[in-house]
């Protein structure tokens, strides 16, 4: 009985005790991430702002909101910036590495997780190994490599689609593997009993089952293609072939002062990946998380 | 009639087993290896054959144009240690970034991940404005922070006007030498820091809260819960994180190639920055190309360090 008495009181002291710290520690903790937030989101106000002001207006008021809203710098950029090339050019780029790296490294990452043929253990360890080679250590030859294919006119953009693909591969091999391999087996034993082939198999029953490491694959593979710099600067020389990134950063080199058309220029580069951003927020920052712990 | 159904195969495994030598050998070695070949080939071809010529080609003083490279053994390396200032130069700015992003972006995520991990409402949505300057584009980035750090139109000018002050604040941050690199190591912590976060939130939500609760009742206040119970949960993604972006701090380069290629004056310049001039500005490929074996080296070496502590029982 006393025992009992003893519990429960000490229980509400440290409930009431426990209560009232949280409510303190919760403003503090909401103060904190509000300044947090500040400091992320006020950057990206302000170039929305300086989107829709005149270069005037931004002279005299550069980091506040505009006075008078204007979307003649929209147009402008886009035309002045050749969005509409190098938009498309993006989009091939994104999309074309997307299905191909899902394709060969869904079949590969297939055959090693289901199948294991012998000298998978190898070929896991060459993955391992060779996704911490850094891209310094290869690009001047792989330059030369690009160029002389280059010459035999194979096409810049396929060059570097195939660059992008086999960078990502040990990334893609990594996630997509750790999502079939805890399939249970008993489902394709039973599909291979009724006939199917083992390309069916994969088709039908593996990727249906494994859909959500794809589709983080293709975030992750897709916003950095999206973003990426280097790379196209490096490959592609064709002012008709340059992807968003490349071909802002010479629009911004152009047109310097003209604060208004470059703001404008990167609210055009950075509006698909936010539209796609806020649709699918916790798939984004899932698979990136998951994406960077296991490269 | 009941020995005649026995004797057909009638479980999955006995019908797989009834199969062929030929169509097993084709079922679980011939098709996997098709499947596996186009990506491995492709990786062959575009990573692992030019990393190997890298290392050749470190040895010769080819001009990246022309046939005539000759063998040089190691005078490349010899050059770049003990003869190239700038090399020296770029390679002390390395280890200044390094020092850099393993201590802020790591204090801001764990501090802000903890202050996430608590409250109750409202984390979804602070977690996704915390990552948006993670997912936009270096070039973006760079845009921005230009602007807001010019020395007549940015943040510091308007300070410097609010406070009645004339060009305290309104200095040009990436035009100095003094302040070029910590600027920009600044833009990319902006960028980066909320990556660090996510990744530090999620472990910390994979703490079983019983640990919390012991900790209450053992009269632990918040530093010590943070030190005791949050820490140590959190431990492996933190050194794995911190093996990670060491390694990165040696290969960083589109933030200082985008703000300043490494100026004023080689006060911003790093090892790749410099690499990329020389290689394809300057045609010093086999020079170049030593500077990327040299950047390997010390990846490989960084992840020599984790694995032997690792293997020592160190447990990352």
């Amino acid at each position: 009985m006393t025992a009992i008495g003893k519990v429960s009181l000490q229980d509400t002291v440290l409930q009431r005790g426990h209560s009232r710290e949280r409510s303190r520690l919760l403003v503090f903790n909401h103060t904190v991430l509000l300044l947090l937030t500040a400091f992320a989101v006020v950057p990206l106000l302000v170039l929305a702002f300086n989107s829709v002001k005149t270069n005037l207006e931004i002279g005299q008021n550069p980091l506040g909101p505009p006075v008078n809203i204007v979307a003649e710098n929209f147009p402008n950029a886009w035309d002045k910036g050749n969005f509409a090339t190098t938009m498309s050019n993006s989009i091939i780029y994104v999309v074309a590495t997307i299905a191909a790296e899902l394709v060969f490294g869904g079949l590969a990452a297939y055959a090693l997780a289901r199948k294991r043929p012998p000298g998978s253990d190898a070929l896991m360890l060459y993955f391992l190994v060779a996704s911490t080679i850094p891209l310094w250590m290869y690009i001047v030859p792989l330059f030369v490599q690009i160029n002389s294919l280059k010459r035999l006119g194979v096409d810049a953009r396929f060059l570097l689609i195939m660059v992008y693909v086999a960078g990502n591969a040990p990334l893609t091999i990594f996630l997509l593997r750790s999502y079939m391999i805890d399939l249970p087996g008993e489902l394709e034993d039973a599909a291979r009993v009724d006939g199917a082939n083992e390309f069916q198999v994969l088709t039908r029953i593996v990727i249906p089952l494994t859909m959500p490491g794809f589709l983080t694959v293709g975030l992750v593979v897709g916003l950095g293609v999206w973003n990426e710099f280097l790379l196209a600067l490096t490959f592609i020389h064709d002012p008709n072939q340059y992807p968003v990134t490349t071909s802002f950063y010479k629009f911004v080199d152009r047109f310097d002062r003209d604060w208004a058309l470059t703001s404008a220029g990167a609210i055009i580069i950075i509006f698909p990946v936010m539209v796609l951003f806020l649709a699918l927020q916790r798939q984004f920052i899932n698979g990136l998380a998951e994406g960077g712990i296991k490269t | 009639m009941a020995v005649y159904v026995q004797k057909k195969p009638t479980t999955i495994s006995e019908k797989l087993a009834d199969e062929t030598w030929r169509r097993k050998f084709l079922r679980n070695v011939l098709i996997p290896w098709i499947f596996i070949a186009p990506l491995l080939l492709l990786h062959i071809y575009v990573v692992t054959v030019p990393a190997v010529q890298g290392i050749y080609m470190s040895m010769t003083d080819w001009k990246g144009v022309g046939q005539n490279a000759n063998f040089v053994g190691l005078e490349n390396y010899r050059e770049l240690f003990f003869e190239d200032e700038t090399f020296g130069k770029a390679l002390g700015n390395n280890i200044i970034w390094m020092a850099f992003f393993l201590t802020v972006p790591f204090v801001l995520a764990l501090f802000s991940a903890t202050m996430l991990s608590q409250i109750k409402r409202g984390g979804m949505i602070y977690r996704s404005i915390l990552f948006i300057p993670y997912v936009l584009a270096s070039v973006v980035t760079i845009t921005i922070w230009k602007n807001l750090l010019n020395p007549q139109r940015g943040i510091g000018a308007a300070v410097d006007n609010i406070l009645g002050l004339e060009k305290v604040f309104g200095i040009a941050y990436l035009g100095r030498t003094e302040s070029a690199l910590m600027s920009i190591a600044f833009i990319d912590n902006w960028h980066f820091w909320g990556f660090l976060m996510i990744l530090f939130l999620a472990a910390m939500q994979a703490i079983p809260p019983v640990l919390y609760d012991a900790a209450k009742i053992d009269g632990a206040n918040r530093w010590q819960e943070f030190r005791h119970v949050t820490l140590p949960g959190i431990r492996p993604v933190v050194l794995f994180m911190y093996m990670m972006v060491a390694i990165w701090s040696f290969l960083a380069f589109d933030y200082i190639f985008l703000s300043t290629q490494g100026g004023p004056g080689g006060a911003s310049e790093v090892i790749a920055t410099l690499l990329y001039k020389n290689a394809f500005f300057r045609f010093e490929a086999g020079y170049g190309a030593a500077m990327g074996v040299v950047i390997s080296i010390f990846a490989g070496f960084i992840i020599m360090i984790f694995v032997t502590l690792r293997r020592r029982g160190w447990d990352i």
